[in-house]
């Protein structure tokens, strides 16, 4: 075991784990945005540059300070190491630096976009980014894709987190490039649109970040804030049938993996479990779904009055 | 005075042939490491001439061989890096082109030092016409018994492939270099794992330029203690440049490192001073990614010493006044230069090679290019420059590899020495040459 200091808070974790999940572990303020590492994909991380840490002091035996920030996903900690995440203003700084490379090119179409409300770009800017845009120049444009009759691709959108190519990665050994040309013009490629066909392809939706990759059958349903999350299970043969469905009165608008509070699924839905149960009598409801207090899907639901971390939903209570 | 060890025999006809090269004394350096040396000993030669990566960075050559792991048991890789297409730099390939066998000595020398069985030479897409040099250069020495099975006589054998690339500067980095050797896109990876843990197929490796490789063989022949006393201080041995610009005489030039910059742009035997007769303005010391210096500032250092083409010399001052010799891309631009259309040119060239993995160089490449358009069109404002700036220190250090510096860098040390020049272009609100003050008609 090995122990350091993030922003002056003590963890002993294990050999071989990184910053972020040192800090994961502490949980709370100190756990660094983190837009593309997913630690069920492997291989995933360092390319957003959102999780940069200071660290000030190596390790034990090695007391100097790294030269240059370090992404905590992808950077080990070690025994003695001292890390500055919130406490650092070096880290602040670049964080909006970053959150304004990411923005550059964004459209900016929240209004008509899905995934606003259960955006991860939406919280990274609102809580790490300015308020204003610096820039004047055009942004990039992609005409929209479909992957499938399911899947629909914005790379408009898209942050290149490689999540969704990772995702698929594992789905399927065959290797087709998931991403084409380079730079400000790369873009999500056909890797992603042959793995239509496979049964978990509709994940690739759940660990998108942003709203690059959406729901088909739940495009401009209805803003995520207006209907209730909720756990529920069913006896499927492909995966294990644990879902989340998004209800509206007695109707389901979509289903949806699991995530935890790091916003990672949970298990790995099957398309089955996604796209074809939609009536309440397929699913075994358990009962309301957490959300974290600072969604806006909590929005319009009673709120805590002390610090509650996460509520319910529906009720309003601590889980 | 000029000094050849890398260039040796350049002059001769036909010494890119087997039989020429040999016969002028190629190829003993390969039989006196294999029949009278151990690995280590050859190793050792190395550390102690002081050579150092002549691929941009710098490093110890003999350190970076001393971290290969020793305990995997997995085979071991070296890997020839001759991507060089960093805007500024040529000399790879013009070495590569003259003297094959020069290279192909070395990495023999160098495998049998490491342990390695197979070696790839990674090229160049765009250097297709000396893939073909090289692979008559590997055959000639195969048929020879140099390349193969037993070399020179000695139970240590070597294969050696040439593998061109499709033209990505980015590939030039080794982790890229490593992917797209695997056949995949031409990413960087993350580190660590650093190659020589995980390199190529997951097996320890080392990526060397081919310079440094190339200067094994000598230092093998004259001993290391010997080439150590060649150059100044930590900066031994000698180095190719490829001068380029507005001088008289560009080229590839060997200089025995320490020669003072301003011997080097103006003596006869090299630069022959500035083309057209005019004055010298700015000079980019060691390829496209170095921070530009003024005049001044090139020829002697902030505190008054002349300037020496080092790598501690050039880099004298750090980033406020200093450069450094990076792959020895010594460009030299005269007073009619504009400094907003070199600097706007640069970037493009980044932005267009960003491999586009991280945010900020994927994104910040692009705004700066974009910004630097305006401003040497006559749309720039004032408020252009600070963001600039911002944009580049925002890049600065927060990336997946050095590209992202390679690309704040050049556009860092151009406000910082020439605001002015800047701040003329948004006034003058057309494309303007800051000496002679006139439109240009690009
Ligand atoms: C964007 C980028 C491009 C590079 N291109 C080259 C190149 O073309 N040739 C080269 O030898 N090194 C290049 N390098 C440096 C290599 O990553 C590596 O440091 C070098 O090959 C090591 O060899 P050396 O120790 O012999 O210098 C590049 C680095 C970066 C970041
Ligand atoms: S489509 Fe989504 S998951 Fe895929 S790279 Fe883009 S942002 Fe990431
Ligand atoms: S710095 Fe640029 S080239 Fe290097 S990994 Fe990041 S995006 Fe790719
Ligand atoms: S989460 Fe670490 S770089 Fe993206």
């Amino acid at each position: 075991m090995i122990r350091l200091t993030i922003d002056n808070i003590a963890v002993t974790v294990e050999e071989g784990t990184t910053i972020l999940q040192a800090a994961r572990k502490i949980g709370g303020k100190v756990v660094p945005p983190a837009m593309c590492y997913y630690s069920k994909l492997k291989g995933s991380g360092g390319k957003c540059r959102t999780c940069l840490v200071k660290v000030v002091q190596s390790s034990a035996k090695d007391p100097r300070p790294m030269p240059k920030l370090v992404a905590s996903c992808s950077t080990p900690a070690q025994d003695g190491m001292v890390v500055q995440n919130i406490t650092s203003p070096e880290v602040v700084e670049a964080r909006k630096g970053i959150v304004e490379f990411l923005l550059l090119n964004h459209p900016l179409d929240c209004p008509v976009c899905d995934q606003a409300g259960e955006c991860d770009l939406q919280d990274l800017s609102y809580g790490h980014g300015t308020e204003i845009t610096a820039t004047e120049e055009y942004r990039r444009e992609f005409p929209v894709t479909d992957i499938g009759d399911l899947i629909q691709l914005h790379m408009n959108r898209c942050i290149l987190c490689y999540r969704c190519v990772y995702t698929a990665e594992q789905l399927t050994d065959q290797r087709v490039h998931g991403v084409l040309y380079r730079g400000d013009t790369a873009e999500i490629g056909t890797f992603i649109a042959q793995n239509i066909d496979n049964d978990f392809s509709g994940n690739m939706i759940d660990v998108c970040p942003v709203g690059a990759l959406t729901d088909k059958t739940f495009r401009f349903k209805s803003r995520v804030w207006f209907l209730r999350p909720m756990d529920a299970y069913r006896d499927c043969r492909v995966c294990k049938g644990k879902a989340v469905i998004w209800m509206a009165g007695d109707e389901i608008y979509r289903v949806t993996a699991r995530k935890d509070r790091f916003g990672e699924v949970e298990d790995f839905i099957c398309n089955e479990c996604r796209f074809d149960h939609k009536h309440p009598e397929d699913w075994v409801v358990e009962g309301p779904r957490s959300i974290k207090r600072e969604s806006v899907i909590s929005a319009n639901h009673y709120l805590q009055k002390e610090d509650p971390g996460v509520i319910d939903p529906i009720k309003g209570t601590i889980t | 005075m000029g000094r050849a060890i890398l260039l040796n025999g350049i002059e001769i006809p036909g010494i890119r042939n087997f039989t020429t090269y040999r016969s002028h004394g190629g190829y003993s350096a390969v039989e006196k490491a294999l029949r009278e040396m151990t690995p280590a000993q050859v190793a050792a030669e190395v550390t102690r001439s002081g050579l150092r990566g002549r691929g941009g960075a710098g490093f110890p050559t003999g350190l970076k061989w001393s971290f290969l792991d020793k305990k995997s048991d997995k085979p071991r890789y070296l890997i020839c890096n001759a991507d060089e297409s960093e805007p500024g730099t040529f000399k790879d390939r013009f070495l590569m082109e003259h003297l094959p066998h020069r290279l192909i000595e070395g990495l023999i020398i160098a495998s049998y030092a490491l342990g390695v069985k197979t070696c790839y030479i990674y090229i160049r897409g765009e250097f297709k016409y000396l893939v073909g040099i090289l692979e008559k250069a590997i055959g000639e020495a195969h048929r020879y018994g140099f390349v193969g099975e037993n070399i020179a006589q000695t139970p240590f054998s070597l294969e050696i492939y040439v593998h061109p690339g499709a033209g990505a500067y980015i590939c030039g980095e080794e982790t890229a270099l490593l992917e797209s050797l695997e056949g995949k896109r031409g990413n960087p990876r993350i580190k660590p794992p650093f190659p020589a843990f995980k390199g190529l197929y997951g097996c320890p490796t080392v990526v060397n330029n081919v310079e440094t490789i190339a200067t094994v063989g000598p230092i093998i022949t004259m001993g290391g203690e010997a080439y150590a006393a060649i150059g100044k201080g930590k900066s031994t041995g000698t180095k190719l440049i490829s001068a380029c610009g507005n001088i008289k005489k560009p080229g590839v030039y060997e200089i025995e490192l320490g020669l003072p910059v301003e011997e080097f742009i103006f003596g006869e035997e090299y630069c022959g001073g500035i083309a057209g007769n005019k004055s010298l303005k700015a000079v980019i010391p060691g390829g496209s990614s170095v921070p530009i210096l003024p005049a001044d500032l090139i020829l002697n250092t902030a505190s008054g010493t002349p300037r020496l083409m080092s790598y501690e010399s050039l880099a004298e001052g750090e980033f406020t006044s200093g450069s450094m010799l990076g792959s020895g891309g010594f460009i030299v631009l005269n007073e009619e230069a504009c400094i907003v259309r070199n600097t706007w040119n640069l970037t493009r060239f980044y932005h267009h090679e960003s491999c586009g993995q991280c945010s900020p160089c994927r994104e910040g490449t692009g705004w700066m290019e974009k910004i630097l358009y305006r401003l040497e069109h006559g749309e720039g404002k004032m408020s252009d420059i600070d963001l600039l700036e911002r944009i580049s220190k925002n890049i600065e250090g927060n990336t997946i590899c050095p590209l992202g510096d390679a690309a704040a860098w050049p556009v860092a040390s151009a406000i910082r020495h020439f605001r002015d020049e800047f701040e003329a272009h948004v006034r003058e609100g057309k494309t303007f040459h800051a000496t002679v003050g006139k439109e240009t008609t690009n």
